[in-house]
């Protein structure tokens, strides 16, 4: 296996090759513009690959749906305002279950904002629409994980067909490191991948009857739940007698590790639940972990985003919980230290 | 003169009678594009993308595969299509709302781009599927229910005119009229013509809205001429 000394946004756009994607639509936005421009590059040295600059987030996010229609592996990034703008298609995306991919770098939150970091983009990307959220969102914690979630993404998208998203940020987006490319077995599993609008195909998102779409969205539900206990995932660290649980996602998760085996070696037994899949929640999982500790401690780049994911599948839990928030701010494992050991 | 086939083979019998209203131009227009695609023996790879608007209600129209998307994204919808699968005849569906006002950038870019397909914009001068509201389309004096009072002075959107300057050498701009169907007809296969051989080509159709217009038959027909003094038909480019 190779090892390339890559950059996030580099290794996001190498991963969607590795993937089997071959069309990316996007708009150039802060702090996800490598992932384009890395693509333009890699359309020079591969034929097969193509690429539209489009001239806003809403063409991206339709022209994606159009390859999607046709059957061909289509991805876009973007990141805040452009995340906003492009809930357009994943809306759609979402009433057709077309298997769309979007890399989402999150930048700070409300608005224009920061061009680098937060993690307030969890909401708007779970739940963006006028829908109920059936999108798959992975919130990878490295650069390797960029490459791995990346090419479960296009696996994913195209055997459930739920829109589906990594959502990353900055800080990984510009972080450099060796990462290793694989080309393995974990390409996309070409039996999912066919046209959607073929002969016979005549698709709709308007309807007539309120209960027309009231069953579409019921049935959409009963299969999201059927089916997410197959796409689930979380992480785990330093479970074993664990008394206060950490849950934070993405870099944040990151930065909880060490803080954990500082917390640990100062005698607190802290150990941390990350959720790798926000959407679907792993919440049967982080509820056997939660009713067993002591405290739960949520801690993130947002004003209780992540916390709320995890209040409303688990209001059963009755173990305290304290939250954490730095709304569109990072954290250092030390911070996270400082601040676990004067809640405990 | 040979009689118009009654029902152009690509038609989807089951989906007849149609959902537009009665005297509405949207079926006269894509009786014209069932012939179009039936004459070029195009049925077979054409893909029809529609618009939200009235358009939509040509979601199962034809024997096509047929999508509706959001209103005004069915151009990059057909654009991401036909780059995913050159080989397809994409048609984009759109209402002049669809087109000219919240889609504008993308009918302006498409065509800039020269993307290989074809848009159809159905031109009846107003916002129909929501009620009659001014378009970029209304002209001049026209009582719209959001211009009680019409709106002199402003400039009225026309758009292969607008395309024409930006327009590649080989793409195709026309504007008809559901009042003379086979000319509309002629546009329209030059257009899917124009497609085939990799360019972008527009054709816009004025388009009778009784209901919105709130006119008779006779009024109508009057109407729709008159608009060609605003709304000039023949080949623009
Ligand atoms: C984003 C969005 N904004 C507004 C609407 C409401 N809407 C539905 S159809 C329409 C106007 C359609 O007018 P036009 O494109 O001219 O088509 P027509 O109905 O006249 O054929 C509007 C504003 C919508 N569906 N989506
Ligand atoms: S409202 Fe107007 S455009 Fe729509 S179907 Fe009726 S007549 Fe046709
Ligand atoms: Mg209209």
């Amino acid at each position: 296996m190779a090892k390339k000394f890559l950059m996030g946004n580099q290794v996001l756009a190498t991963a969607a090759v590795s993937a089997g994607a071959q069309v990316m639509f996007g708009y150039p936005i802060t702090p996800a513009s490598e992932i384009l421009e890395t693509w333009a590059n890699l359309c020079q040295q591969n034929q097969v690959l193509k690429i539209l600059q489009a001239e806003d987030e809403m063409a991206a996010g339709f022209g994606m749906i159009g390859a999607c229609l046709a059957g061909v592996p289509a991805f876009t990034a973007t990141a805040g305002p452009g995340n906003v703008l492009m809930q357009d298609a994943f809306s759609m995306a979402e009433a057709l279950r077309l298997p769309t991919v979007a890399m989402i770098m999150q930048r700070g939150g409300l608005s224009t904002s920061t061009v680098i970091y937060s993690q307030e983009e969890v909401r708007l990307t779970c739940f963006g629409g006028n829908g109920e959220g059936f999108r798959v969102v992975y919130s990878p914690a490295n650069l390797q994980e960029l490459f791995d979630y990346t090419l479960k993404a296009f696996q994913t998208a195209w055997r459930y067909r739920w829109p589906t998203f990594i959502l990353a940020d900055g800080y990984q987006g510009k972080m450099k490191g060796a990462v290793e490319i694989k080309t393995d077995n974990l390409g996309l599993l070409t039996k999912n991948i066919k046209p959607i609008l073929t002969k016979g195909v005549n698709l709709r998102n308007c309807y007539n009857l309120e209960e027309e779409i009231g069953e579409i969205i019921l049935a959409y539900q009963k299969d999201f739940q059927a089916k997410r206990g197959k796409i689930e995932e979380w992480q785990t660290y330093q479970t074993k007698g664990m008394e206060i649980m950490l849950v934070a996602h993405g870099i944040v998760a990151a930065a909880c590790r060490p803080a954990v085996d500082q917390l640990r070696r100062r005698g607190i037994k802290a150990g941390l639940f990350r959720p790798i899949t926000l959407r679907p929640f792993p919440a049967a999982a982080a509820g056997r972990f939660a009713k067993k500790v002591k405290k739960v401690i949520i801690i993130e780049s947002a004003l209780g985003q992540l916390a709320s994911l995890f209040k409303d599948e688990l209001a059963w839990v009755a173990t305290p919980l304290v939250e954490v928030n730095k709304p569109a701010m990072g954290f250092t494992p030390e911070e996270i230290y400082e601040t676990v050991a004067s809640l405990s | 003169m040979k009689p118009s086939p009654a029902f152009p083979k690509v038609f989807k019998v089951s989906s007849k009678p149609h959902k537009f209203c009665p005297g509405c131009g949207h079926p006269v227009i894509l009786k014209m594009l069932g012939q179009a695609l039936d004459e070029m023996g195009l049925a077979q790879k054409t893909i029809f993308l529609v618009d939200i608007g009235c358009s939509l209600l040509a979601w199962d129209f034809f024997d096509l595969p047929t999508s509706q998307t959001h209103h005004g994204r069915t151009v990059p919808t057909a654009v991401g299509f036909k780059m995913a699968d050159p080989q397809k005849i994409v048609v984009a569906y759109v209402g002049d709302g669809g087109a000219y006002a919240i889609g504008l950038q993308h009918t302006i870019s498409s065509c800039l781009r020269d993307n290989p397909i074809t848009t159809i914009v159905v031109n009846n001068t107003v916002y129909a599927m929501t009620g009659g509201q001014m378009a970029p389309t209304t002209t001049d004096a026209e009582i719209t229910t959001t211009t009680p009072a019409g709106m002199q002075g402003v400039t009225t959107l026309r758009g292969p005119e607008l395309l024409k300057p930006i327009a590649s050498p080989q793409a195709y701009l026309a504007r008809g009229s559901s009042r003379q169907p086979l000319m509309l007809k002629d546009y329209l296969k030059k257009a899917l013509a124009t497609q085939i051989k990799g360019h972008y080509s527009l054709v816009e159709s004025l388009s009778a809205c009784p209901l919105n217009w709130q006119t008779d038959a006779r009024q109508t027909l009057d109407r729709l001429e008159s608009l060609e003094k605003v709304f000039p038909l023949g080949e623009i480019k």
